[in-house]
């Protein structure tokens, strides 16, 4: 008995390990990924020259560079900073980030906790992560951490709200909180995929995801041209990079789960019997990279929305389209009306 | 119409558009110069390191006329001399101090023997304090190791000047 209750608890610590270290890993790719791909789409060559060995790789080891960097850097802490939420900070951001993907599918059956309310589970964890954020721009004792604190806040309440309903589209067509179930309701080749008849919420869902993460064009929180770098001005070494590490590991969750929901998570988009058809982890990866892809994209292509455009986008035209397909979506479902709710 | 501008702005055109166009660039042609392998090409008239020259035969062209010191700008450069045994004037100092320097190349277009040039070495750099002064030994040096290059470029520039 107790044996067996010891080798759960260490099965799922594997299992977490197996999850958060590919995780961490991926994070370091992603900063490389990003100026990488920046670099190209503004015709230059970005990091390639950090290599191992005398071997230059195309600049790879650059992420563990940075990483040993900011380790061995001192955590500075601003005068009358309230010491122990302004180390609490970090955590929480980090630990949300990493206690979503608990729930995430990555093949059929290969999740850590396949829980019935996955989905308010991941909402719920999304939104927590933004008391990182708020404690750290209070706790900094800065202006421009507290400026920085404060739009955060009102961009992730406004944003959570067409985030949420863009979901219930989801529940809707799905019938189901369980993110497996979710995407296995998918099943049977691209045009049972949501993303066709969600599609308006399948974009907004991603666009909110982006403002979520409070990544570009949505990242007045860091705003570096107005407000230095936003709540994280006063964070420096081992801190900062657990900021950086939430703020990746939130957007390849952002991916995943557009990836799962909309896309059809592990699905193959192809038909027929080669194994290229199977569904398998490799789509799910596929996925999620063509959308960490475009949050690369995004932030090379747009220049940051101004705050109050920022407001007036999430209020006035997400809600209301949100709410509106909502809508459409429940008549369709109800009356099993159109080729996919038949 | 106002409701089409809407619709308009609903089917996110102009967005896609900026992104049709940093699309594009990630594949083109990338304008960086990986430094140290690949460089830039330089004007013959490129003023870096400043050297002394020397006649063919040895002999050293720079005959203490001070037009250089005289019409340097930030007074850079500082000269004595004396007579030779065999009666010719001939420099027993000159220190051209770097920090000073601001790479005009008046000193160069002043000097009547083309003894003082400005060379195209501009990778240099200094490991302790006073070595910013180049005497006169550093100088000849670095107008013996150029010789080749910097009369090649006058040679090169001549027509134009």
């Amino acid at each position: 008995m107790i044996i067996d209750q010891v080798w759960l608890v260490v099965w799922t610590l594997l299992k977490i390990v197996a999850i958060v270290l590919p995780l961490i890993i991926v994070v370091a790719y992603l900063t490389y990924a990003e100026r990488r791909v920046i670099g190209f789409m503004q015709g230059r060559m970005g990091p390639n020259r950090v290599g191992l060995f005398g071997f230059k790789l195309w600049g790879l080891a650059q992420p563990f560079a940075d990483t040993f960097k900011l380790l061995l850097k001192e955590i500075i802490f601003p005068a009358k900073a309230n010491k122990f939420l302004f180390l609490m900070a970090p955590v929480i951001t980090l630990a949300t980030a990493f206690a979503a993907w608990a729930v995430v599918p990555f093949a059929d059956g290969l999740v850590l906790a396949d829980i019935n309310a996955g989905l308010v589970y991941i909402l719920a964890m999304t939104s927590l992560g933004v008391y990182g954020v708020i404690i750290a721009g209070w706790a900094s004792n800065s202006k421009y951490a507290i400026l920085g604190a404060l739009r955060s806040a009102a961009q992730i309440v406004s944003y959570e709200i067409a985030m949420g309903f863009a979901l219930v589209g989801v529940l809707i067509a799905a019938g189901s909180l369980n993110l497996t179930d979710i995407v296995n309701t998918q099943a049977g080749g691209v045009g049972h995929w949501f993303f066709l008849p969600l599609f308006p919420l399948f974009v907004i869902y991603f666009i909110s995801g982006v403002a979520e993460t409070n990544r570009a064009p949505f990242d007045v929180a860091e705003g570096e041209s107005e407000i230095v770098a936003g709540f994280h001005v006063e964070y420096s070494g081992a801190a900062f990079a657990l900021f950086f590490l939430g703020e990746y590991a939130n957007m390849i969750m952002i991916s995943a789960l557009t990836a799962i929901m909309f896309l059809g998570g592990w699905y193959s988009p192809f038909t027929g019997d080669s194994w290229i058809a199977q569904p398998s982890i490799f789509w799910f990866f596929m996925k999620t990279g063509f959308f960490l892809l475009l949050y690369l994209w995004f932030r090379a292509t747009f220049p940051r929305f101004r705050y109050d455009q920022i407001m007036r986008l999430g209020w006035k035209i997400f809600i209301p389209i949100t709410i509106f397909w909502i809508m459409v979506v429940a008549v369709l479902k109800v009356y099993h009306i159109g080729p996919w709710f038949n | 119409m106002k409701i089409f501008r809407y619709f308009k702005s609903l089917t996110l055109k102009e967005l896609l558009k900026g992104m049709t166009v940093t699309g594009k660039y990630f594949f083109k042609r990338k304008f960086t110069i990986r430094y140290p392998e690949e460089k830039t090409p330089k004007s013959d008239r490129f003023r870096g390191l400043h050297a002394l020259r020397r006649y063919e035969n040895g002999e050293e062209r720079c005959i203490a006329c001070k037009l250089c010191e005289a019409v340097c700008p930030a007074l850079a450069i500082t000269i004595d001399s004396e007579q030779r045994e065999d009666g010719s004037r001939r420099t027993t100092k000159y220190e051209i101090d770097l920090f000073k320097c601001i790479y005009c190349g008046f000193c160069e277009e002043s000097c009547p023997v083309d003894s003082i040039v400005l060379t195209d070495i501009h990778e240099f750099h200094f490991e302790s304090e006073g070595k910013n002064v180049l005497d006169k030994a550093q100088l000849l040096e670095i107008g013996d190791m150029r010789e080749k290059e910097v009369a090649e470029s006058r040679k090169n520039d001549a027509e134009y000047r």
